[in-house]
Parts: structure tokens; sequence; C-alpha cells
């Protein structure tokens, strides 16, 4: 009657129960390894970068001697990179999710759109590099400018802010728009006096983390041309530049270990950056979270 | 005082031109945005593909898809892009075997294991590890993981596949860990009770129920894993080297296509020469591998979808 | 409602059992009390079930019944907040003893839930899925068991052919009796039922209604219901919850026909619930 032996089903609980326990600690240690590699990462970077880092190393101009380098050059080409891609990269991305949510119709070409944005997400960044450097720099003869530098980046973040734009605005609950409309007003009105604000927090969250993706971008600039040797300040969209990880990659790349020292100066203003930006990402996401 | 809001709304009514102007140009506007998007991939393709036939017109395609040896300066110049295929393949096997494991073992954790505290402090951490630019961990390879192995491997060289390998791994860890996470905690919880009901171990749910019940979205995310190892750059340009060579040995300095494509901007290689179209034709090699794990990450998550 | 003339019938054959000497107790539960974080949801529950009997547990939603049935597997614990304390004694062992291990209990107390919740796997895996987890790896065991189980929960007709095939195929009121096989699979001595017929058509739910008095031969079983009736029908004794705490607990024939207490019978008369 019995098939199943009670007594195997006994002797083999114990075992179960044991590798239940062995392999909890092993998946722990998997989801820690992050933390122990980041914490590993950060003291190493600033036990190594810190005493590099003073006043004169942010207002110095690059240099070939080690105690002499700075970065100011790369912090301006870095605020004047992100001045120029921020309005262009929000306006096309902002546009196209509008587009795709609130006038698209089901129909082939927004399949279409869709699908194309998702697969330029995973386009590699030196491909977007190869694109600046024969349409923006070459055909267009816009040279090795911000200007090239901040059309190439836009399009590299496009697809990061239409889709975190698009899911800002699916938030708004319909009953939003019905108010809307009930009181006569046109689609139009609707979303630049509805939906617009609304969703205007969320957008903004996206577009700086989309942002800080950009600023620690290296691979596009070098290609399109950005020096790593200026020792002048861009004055206008024009002018040739260089940027922080540009400048952190031409330190790493130099034998004298000394510049490594600088190099890891460097990564601390870079990271620094990053964290005032995803500090206030996160300061208007959870602004955001409580609406509705 | 009266105020009539029926007579002031009509009255504002005069700029009803301006309205209507805008009712109509605003979805052209959009439409607009929208194309762009469209527009960077025929971009893309077209400036890939116009180069890369110019690069074809000069080096025969079949030495290009067989050739051995990628030599492309000097008068012996050799186009044959299998060295940089196989260091690009070796870069990511070493990263997909650091990435996968971690990375899944990562997601079982907190998806399975881990307590609302515990998990609330890991998955930002892993977030922050997303968001660290590529040249940082290109610096903790070269300066960090390398002399680390040199430490085991006592004649590794400075510039090896094995340092930046491991550390793309270390980078993919992050997106595996939350893709493979979300396809878990989408399995409803109704089915894990079912298996604990019957005396499974946590153990036993996660891999015999949640996992195969998510398999899918986990596969996807190690194909998206593969397709970013292959296309990173910053990385492997710093620690790999740039010694192109058809090589299984983890140890050996090594070339991958996306290093190759920096190592000319950065050099001077002149505008129309042999070696600035062949960065093209590689770019291209580059494009068709990553388009095709990322379409072959969305068929898999779309074509194996539960429903529950 | 007809509670009463329902169970007329039913209850000669339960009243022959209920004469016979008070058959052994399987759980014993001893002023039981459980929260989820600061809500009281069991207040001081003292109850002991029969083995081999269906003891029915009735109340209204929100009652504390399935918070109570899951206690009996521990179950309830998958909920992070939730406190206990009291005693359930199972076969005369506390299950909260620290050194008591839940997996033994679970194999020992099969559970079958409010929706069907078959694993994503075919319709052969879902059976054996219990037995090869401990341990049973000899195909033609598995395969005795799996054809034993299905037949014990009614479904060996309708699916032997097509044991490979997706138990997401079936239809709800199968995959119910699929989810019993599969805890019938690894020969539990109780059934906790929660709430099994409450998802499924009426001829589904008569099916495992029949299927229950079967069971109940081999098995004991404890069934949470909202469906007085079926309660009546099938059980042999009935607790009645509200609030959390244990109203009456009965031989179910005395509790639908003379409550002892005034709040049972305004409830089984369908006053409020």
């Amino acid at each position: 009657m019995n098939l199943v032996d009670k007594q195997v089903v006994q002797t083999r609980m114990n075992k179960r129960i044991v590798s239940n326990k062995v392999m909890r600690q092993l998946f722990f240690l998997a989801a820690i390894f992050g933390i122990v590699v980041l914490t590993v990462l950060l003291y190493r970077i600033f036990s190594e970068g810190l005493p590099y880092l003073d006043w004169a190393f942010l207002t110095n101009f690059a240099s070939r001697f080690p105690e002499e380098a700075g970065i100011k050059a790369a912090i301006a080409g870095s605020l004047w990179l992100m001045t120029v891609t921020a309005p262009i990269s929000l306006v096309l991305g902002v546009g196209t999710a509008i587009y795709l949510e609130e006038y698209a119709k089901e129909n082939r070409f927004t399949r279409f759109i869709r699908m194309n944005i998702s697969n330029l997400a995973g386009v590699p960044s030196v491909v977007f590099g190869l694109l600046g450097l024969t349409v923006f720099v070459r055909l267009m003869e816009m040279g090795r400018s911000i200007m090239a530098g901040s059309l190439t980046m836009s399009l590299l973040i496009l697809p990061i802010i239409v889709v975190s734009s698009q899911e800002a605005i699916r938030a708004i609950p319909k009953n939003q728009y019905e108010a809307s409309y009930a009181m006569g007003a046109t689609r139009w009105q609707t979303i630049r006096r509805v939906v617009l604000p609304a969703a205007i927090l969320g957008i903004l969250t996206g577009g700086i983390l989309a942002l800080s993706r950009a600023i620690g971008e290296t691979a596009p600039l070098l290609m399109i041309g950005a020096l790593s040797f200026i020792a002048y300040l861009p004055e206008n969209i024009w002018s040739g530049f260089t940027v922080l990880p540009i400048q952190i990659f031409n330190w790493t790349g130099r034998p004298q270990e000394e510049f490594h020292l600088v190099a890891s100066a460097g990564i601390i203003v870079l990271l620094v950056i990053l964290v005032l930006m995803n500090s206030v990402a996160v300061f208007i996401r959870n602004k955001f979270s409580k609406r509705f | 005082m009266v105020v009539n809001v029926r007579n002031m709304m009509k009255n504002k009514k005069s700029n009803e031109f301006l309205l209507r102007f805008l009712e109509k140009a605003a979805p052209a506007f959009f439409l607009l945005c929208a194309v762009i998007s469209i527009l960077t991939t025929i971009g893309i393709v077209l400036t890939l593909v116009v180069e890369t036939i110019t690069f074809f017109n000069r080096v025969p395609f079949m030495e290009f898809i067989t050739g051995t040896k990628w030599w492309p300066f000097g008068k012996n110049a050799s186009y044959g892009i299998l060295p940089l295929i196989s260091g690009t393949l070796l870069i990511t096997v070493v990263a997909m075997m650091v990435a996968i494991p971690v990375g899944l073992a990562s997601a079982i954790y907190l998806s399975e294991f881990a307590s609302f505290r515990v998990r609330k402090v890991v998955k930002p951490i892993l977030e922050v590890l997303a968001g660290i630019p590529t040249i940082v961990y290109g610096f903790f390879a070269l300066t960090f993981v390398t002399p680390m192995l040199q430490v085991v491997i006592s004649d590794l060289p400075i510039f090896n596949a094995l340092s930046p390998g491991i550390v793309v791994g270390i980078m993919i860890i992050p997106m595996i860990a939350s893709l493979s996470e979300d396809a878990m905690s989408s399995v409803p919880s109704t089915i894990r009770e079912g298996a604990f009901a019957m005396g499974s171990t946590r153990l036993e749910v996660a891999l015999k129920v949640v996992v195969p019940a998510a398999l899918s979205g986990i596969i996807a995310s190690f194909v998206l894993g593969v397709s970013r190892a292959i296309g990173e750059t910053m990385i492997v340009s710093v620690a790999a080297g740039s010694t192109p060579k058809l090589t299984t040995d983890v140890t050996d300095s090594i070339q991958t296509m996306t290093g190759y494509i920096v190592q000319v901007t950065l050099g001077d290689a002149s505008y129309g020469s042999t070696t600035y179209y062949s960065i093209y034709a590689v770019g291209m090699t580059l494009f068709v591998f990553t388009l095709l794990m990322n379409l072959l990450s969305q068929f898999i998550s779309r074509r194996f979808k539960e429903d529950y | 409602m007809n509670t009463a003339a329902d169970s007329k019938h039913v209850s000669i054959v339960n009243a022959k059992k209920s004469d016979q000497a008070e058959t052994k107790t399987i759980y014993s539960v001893q002023n039981f009390n459980l929260w989820y974080g600061n809500n009281q949801a069991l207040y001081d529950v003292q109850m002991d079930i029969p083995a081999n009997k269906v003891t029915a547990i009735i109340g209204p939603s929100g009652c504390g019944k399935s918070t109570f049935i899951k206690a009996l597997n521990r179950m309830v614990e998958l909920v992070p907040s939730v406190r206990m304390n009291g005693s359930i004694y199972y076969d005369g062992k506390d299950i909260f003893r620290p050194k008591y291990k839940v997996e033994d209990l679970r194999t020992r107390v099969g559970m079958v839930f409010q929706n069907p919740n078959p694993f994503p796997k075919s319709i052969y895996e879902n059976v054996v899925y219990g037995p090869k987890t401990h341990g049973i790896k000899n195909k033609k065991v598995l395969n005795e068991i799996a054809k034993k189980s299905l037949k014990g929960a009614a479904l060996w007709d309708e699916v032997k052919d097509r044991l490979q095939e997706n138990a997401f195929g079936l239809s709800g009121g199968q995959q119910q009796r699929l989810c019993i096989a599969r805890c019938l699979a690894i020969e539990p001595d109780v059934i906790l039922m929660d709430e099994p017929t409450s998802a499924l058509d009426p001829i589904s739910t008569s099916k495992i209604e029949e299927l229950v008095q079967t069971l109940k031969k081999d098995y004991s079983i404890a069934i949470v219901t909202h469906n007085m009736q079926q309660a009546a029908r099938i059980s042999d004794k009935t607790a009645f919850f509200l609030n959390g705490e244990v109203v009456e607990y009965n031989i179910t024939d005395k509790l639908f026909s003379y409550p002892d207490d005034k709040r049972t019978e305004d409830y089984i008369t369908g006053r409020f619930g």
C-alpha cells in the first residue's frame, strides 16, 4: 500500500535541511559580493587619490608633471557637455514619450518605433561613437566640438529618457485625463496643463539618471576626438574640449605610477559629481512617489 | 459686480486660431521627435554599411572573415578579424563565468531568502555598482585586479584577458541579478506555497520551482549580459592590451573588437586610409553580434513567457 | 437557506459514527494566539482535531479561519510579521518546539489551497514533485505513485493519456484535483484544505466534495469553508470562528441543528456573514 518509504524520507530530511543552510550562506555571500567589491574599490581610490585632491588639482590644466596636473579643463568640458546635452536629449526623449503614450495608434509603425528604441538601448556605445564621428564630426563638419559630442551623447541616452518618461506619463491616473476632457479641454491643453505637470518630476528623475550615465561615458567621446591635453577653457559650443572620464583614461594609460594616483583623484571628483546627481534624482523620486 | 464666466470665456476665444494651430502642430512635433530615434538607427546602419563597403573594396571579404592575423599597420597589413573575435569571446566567457553564478545566486538570495531589511540594503548597492562609469572599472582592473592576480599567477603580464574579463563580469552582475530577480519575483507566491506545503526547503522551492518557472526571464538576462560584455569598451581598452591574438589562453594579452576601434581613433590613422575604414568593418561586426544577442534575448523572454 | 434540511440525511451517517468511542486526537491546539504585526488574528484557540474524520471550520471572511489552518502546518510563518504564542500538538509533539523540523511536519500534513496552484510543469512532474524531493528516484516507483495519487484524486481517467502535458492546460476543477493528487503523492496523514472549492464551478465542487468523503477513510481532513451547506454535507465536526475566536466547536449535526451559542445560530441562519 505505502509506496513512499518513510525511512528514506526521514534519513534524507536531515541532508536536505543541511544543504538548505549551506546554500543559503553561499547565496548570501554572492549577494554581498557587490558590497565587498564596492568597498575595496572605494577604499583603493580614496586612499590613493585623496592626497592629490586639493584646490590646485581642481584649478590646474593638464600637465606633463603629475604634481602639477589638474582637471580644470575636464570639469569645464563635462559641464559644457551636460549643459548642451540636457535640453537636446530631454526635448527629443520627452517628445517621443508623449507621442508614444498620447498620440500613437496601436499599429505597425508604433510597434516599429518601440522595437527600435529598445534595440537602440542595446547598441554598444562605441557604435554611437562611430555614428558621431562620421555624421556630426565629418559629414556635418562640426569638427571635434562640444556640439558634436553633445549630439552623440543625446542620441546615446535617448532610449533611457524615452523609457523613463513613458513610465512617468503612464503613472498618471486616467481620471486626471477625464477631468480635463470633461471641462472641454483639448488634447494639447490636457497634455500641457495636466500630463506634463503631473509627470515632470518623474521625467526629471529619469533625465538626471540618464545624464549621469552620459557624464561617465568615455568611449564615444574618445572616438569623436575629444582631446585629453588642452590648456584652455571651451568658449562656445564649437570649441574643442575634454571631459573627466577622458582625462582619467589618459592618466590611467600613462606608465608612471604617479599618474595612477592622479587618476584616482580624478575618479573621486567624477564619483562625487555622480553621487550629487543621483541624490538629486533620489530626492525627486521620493517626492514624486508621494503623489497620487 | 457679477462675474460672467461665460462671457469671459467667449472673449478669450479670440486666440482660437493659435489654439487650433497648436492642436495640429503639437502631434506633428512629437512625431518628429519619435522619428529621430528611427533616423538614429538608420544613421548607424548607413554609416556602418557605406564605410564597410569602402573597406571591402580594398580588402576581400573572405580574407576579413576567415583571416587569422590582424595587423592593420604598415606594408604587410593583414585584416583577418578572427583574432579580434576570439579576444572578444575570451573576455565574454570569463565575464559570464563571474557574472552568471554570482548574479543568479544574488537574485535567488534576494528573491527567495532575504528579509525585507537585507533587501533594502543590498538592492541600492547593486544599483550603485551598476552606475559606476566603466572607465573607473577599467582603472580598477589595471591597478588592482591585475596586481592581485599576479600574486597568484606569477608570470601574468600586465595586459591580459583574465583581469578585464573578471571586471567586466563584476560590472554585469547587477544587471543579471536585477533582471533575474524581477523574473523570479513575478512567479506567483501561491506556487511557492504549494511547494512549501509539501515539506520543501527554501532551497528546493527556489531551485526546483521558482527558477524553472522564471527560466525564460533568467536566460534572457544572461543573453543580455553577453551582449553587454561583447560591447564593453573602456575596461578592455585599459586592461586587456592591444595585441590581437587568436588564442584561448586567458593570461595572454589580447585585443577585442571594441578595443581596436578605440585604439585606431586614438592614433593617427589618416582619414581615408584602409586602417581608418577597418574600424567600420569591425564596428559592423560588433553591431551585428550585439543586435543578434539583443533580439535573441527579447525573443526568449517573449516566446517562453509563462502566463500564470 | 435550508441548511438543516440539507444536513438531515448526512446527519444519520454522522450520528452513527460519533456514537462510537471518541477517536484518537491528531491535533491538539492549546491557548493559541497569533498576531500579524500588531493586529491579533487569533485569540486563545482551544481545539482538538480528531483523526480520520472531516473537521470543518466555518465563519465569515476575516474571522481567522484561514490563518488557523495555515498555523497547523506552520505555513503562516511565511508572512514575515507574524507572531504567535501557545502550542499546537501534532501527534503528541509541539510543532513550535525549536528542534521540530517544519519540513517533516509538512511532509506528514498535506495542504490544498483556495486557488489551484499547480507548478508550471507537466501533470506527471507535478504529482511526483513531492516524492522526488523526498529522495525517491526509482522511475517505476514514481510511476506507481503518480498513478495511485491521480486515481486517489479521481483524476486518472481524465489525464492518463496526457501526463506529459503542461498542468496549466487543465480546467480549474481538474487543476484542483491535481493539487490534491500532488498532496496525496507524499502519503500524508492529514490533509488541510483552505476553501478548496471557492474558485470552482458547482460541478467541480461536487466532485471535490465526493472526493473528500472517500479520502476520509485514509486521512484526517481539516477543511476551511465559507459555504455552510458544504460544511454540513461533508464534515463530522464543525468549528465556528468569529473575530479570531472559536465560538462553538461540536459535532456537525449538533452544531447546525441545536447551536449552543446565539452567535452561531445567527450565522447559520444567515443573519450575518
